[in-house]
């Protein structure tokens, strides 16, 4: 309880460091406004007609809908990969068997391209929600899978020593000496993990369904309608942006506080 | 009676021998040293003597109720500020988490730290402030043996000669036996009932020095002389190299 009203009363300074983001983010717009007199409508549609495409969308019911069925499959491919890969990760850690085993499963899970993993699950799966989630937890699941388990193995044995010389109880040993560790290596495996998952899931209903916000950026494509394309891409980018610098650098700030 | 004794005690690294046939008794209330030149063992004879380590060959019985070790290196909590890591041992023995807080801050200040020290992570502490946590941390759970690994090697000649004395006053009012480590001679002598002399390749002992006289009435005059004298003992010139440090 404490620790939530620390983030939230550093909160402010924060968002006063976002400034130059706000800046390069202006600059970017006005580059792109650039483009759109360089290359014409139908190319680049400008900046304000993209925004007003997105506010119009954005008032419309079908819009939001497309939009909670593609956060609908990205929150639950990405809550399996985090669940699955923190859990295994960390049991690979705790076990040096074990993470020797799990090496080659995860270099082939991160070396196959995304692309051939949605094949095989249209395949598997056909047209529908399965593919999309079975796409995310593959591509995510391996990053957290080795983020948790790399600070499993990186757990500091001088430390533990220590904790055995105070008879630290395990519950204490696991909240004060493993746990501090292992986030630090578990929290950034989050964050990309997320980050994939939302690229994944677009991709995958791009490619294999007929709902969602990849459905609708295919549907504009086909039908040459950059400005909703545009539209589509700003809302993902937008709400990608939302969630990694509204919420989760802040708790990762305060987290690791305690790093140099 | 409660006591430590170690008897026949050999130790291997892989192949190489860091410690042959280590024999003494550590009793309730005293403190005892080992001197000894860097990479002489007195660190692994520690972690034996505390249980860290596993004893091969030889034996160590330990009859106390309880110890706690302040580390060589601190092995603080990175992630915990001065205050928690101080508090983290008497956590563990159950104690209520504000009375371990209050009595952490209390022992920390006596150990010449500052209140707006309290908070800072281990990252922001210079290393003595470290030694003197690590340090704290060890002697606020009261144990009745304590394990001292050069616990004020990166002290002031100040701070040290303060933090010695709190050491006696509180080992003598909790009656706290202690196992201490040190390069420095006067420390030795004046903290010391008796001195092991550690020579090294590999690690046995080869000379004990005893002193009756009673720690609170040792003077700066006492350490001096004790110190003269046994830095030419021939003994400690030999496994110290001493000689061979004679400007020609
Ligand atoms: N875990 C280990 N594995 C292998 N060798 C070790 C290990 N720990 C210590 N040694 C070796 O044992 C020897 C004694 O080390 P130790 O740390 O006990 O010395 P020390 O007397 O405490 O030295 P110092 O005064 O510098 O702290 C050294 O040669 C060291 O290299
Ligand atoms: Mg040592």
């Amino acid at each position: 309880m404490k620790f939530f009203l620390k983030i939230l009363k550093d909160f402010p300074a924060y968002l006063w460091s976002g400034w130059g983001a706000i800046a390069s983010i202006l600059l970017f717009i006005a580059l792109w406004d650039f483009g759109n007199q360089t290359y014409g409508n139908l190319v680049l549609p400008s900046p304000l007609e993209t925004f007003q495409t997105l506010y119009v969308m954005l008032h419309d019911e079908l819009v939001w809908n497309e939009i909670n069925i593609t956060l609908y499959r990205a929150s639950v491919g990405f809550g399996l990969s985090l669940v699955f890969g923190s859990i295994l990760g960390l049991i690979a850690g705790f076990f040096a068997t074990a993470s020797m085993m799990s090496r080659p499963v995860v270099t082939i899970l991160v070396g196959m391209p995304p692309i051939a993993w949605i094949v095989l699950a249209m395949i598997w799966f056909g047209m529908g929600d399965e593919t999309v989630i079975f796409t995310i937890l593959v591509a995510s699941f391996p990053i957290i899978f080795v983020g948790a388990l790399q600070g499993t193995r990186t757990l500091d044995g001088d430390l533990k020593e220590m904790a055995d010389s105070f008879h630290l109880p395990w519950h204490m040993k696991f909240i004060d000496v493993y746990f501090p560790h292992i986030f630090s290596y578990i929290f950034p495996a989050w964050v990309s993990g997320l980050g994939m998952a939302w690229k994944i899931v677009i991709m995958a209903e791009l490619l294999a369904t007929s709902d969602g916000l990849g459905a609708s950026l295919a549907v504009a494509r086909s039908q040459l309608d950059t400005p909703t394309a545009l539209a589509l891409v700003v809302i993902m980018i937008g709400s990608l942006m939302f969630i990694e610098y509204i919420i989760l650098e802040p708790i990762k700030r305060e987290v690791e506080l305690w790093r140099s | 009676m409660e006591k430590l004794e170690v008897k026949n005690l050999n130790h291997h690294f892989g192949f190489t021998e860091i410690l042959r046939d280590i024999s003494f008794t550590l009793n309730k209330g005293k403190i005892l040293s080992i001197v000894g030149p860097s990479g002489g063992g007195k660190t692994t004879l520690l972690h034996l003597c505390s249980g860290l380590l596993d004893v091969e060959e030889g034996s160590v019985t330990n009859t106390f109720d309880s110890s706690s070790f302040a580390f060589q290196e601190g092995r603080l909590l990175p992630w915990k500020n001065v205050v928690d890591n101080i508090a983290l041992g008497l956590l563990a023995k159950g104690e209520k988490k504000s009375i371990a807080i209050q009595k952490a801050k209390e022992i920390a200040l006596k150990f010449g730290l500052e209140e707006e020290d309290f908070l800072k992570f281990p990252k922001d502490l210079s290393g003595g402030m470290k030694q003197r946590v690590s340090f704290a941390r060890a002697l606020v759970v009261k144990p009745s043996l304590l394990f001292l690994d050069e616990p004020f090697s990166a002290l002031d000649i100040g701070l040290k000669k303060e933090l010695q004395t709190h050491l006696i006053e509180i080992s003598r009012e909790e009656n706290i036996s202690i196992l201490f480590i040190t390069h420095d001679m006067m420390e030795a002598i004046r903290l010391s009932d008796e001195i092991l002399l550690l020579k090294a390749d590999p690690g046995h002992i080869v000379k004990k020095f005893s002193y009756d006289l009673i720690q609170e009435k040792r003077d700066d005059r006492f350490v001096y002389e004790e110190s003269a004298k046994i830095l030419q003992d021939k003994d400690i010139i030999e496994t110290f190299e001493l000689n061979t440090l004679e400007l020609k």
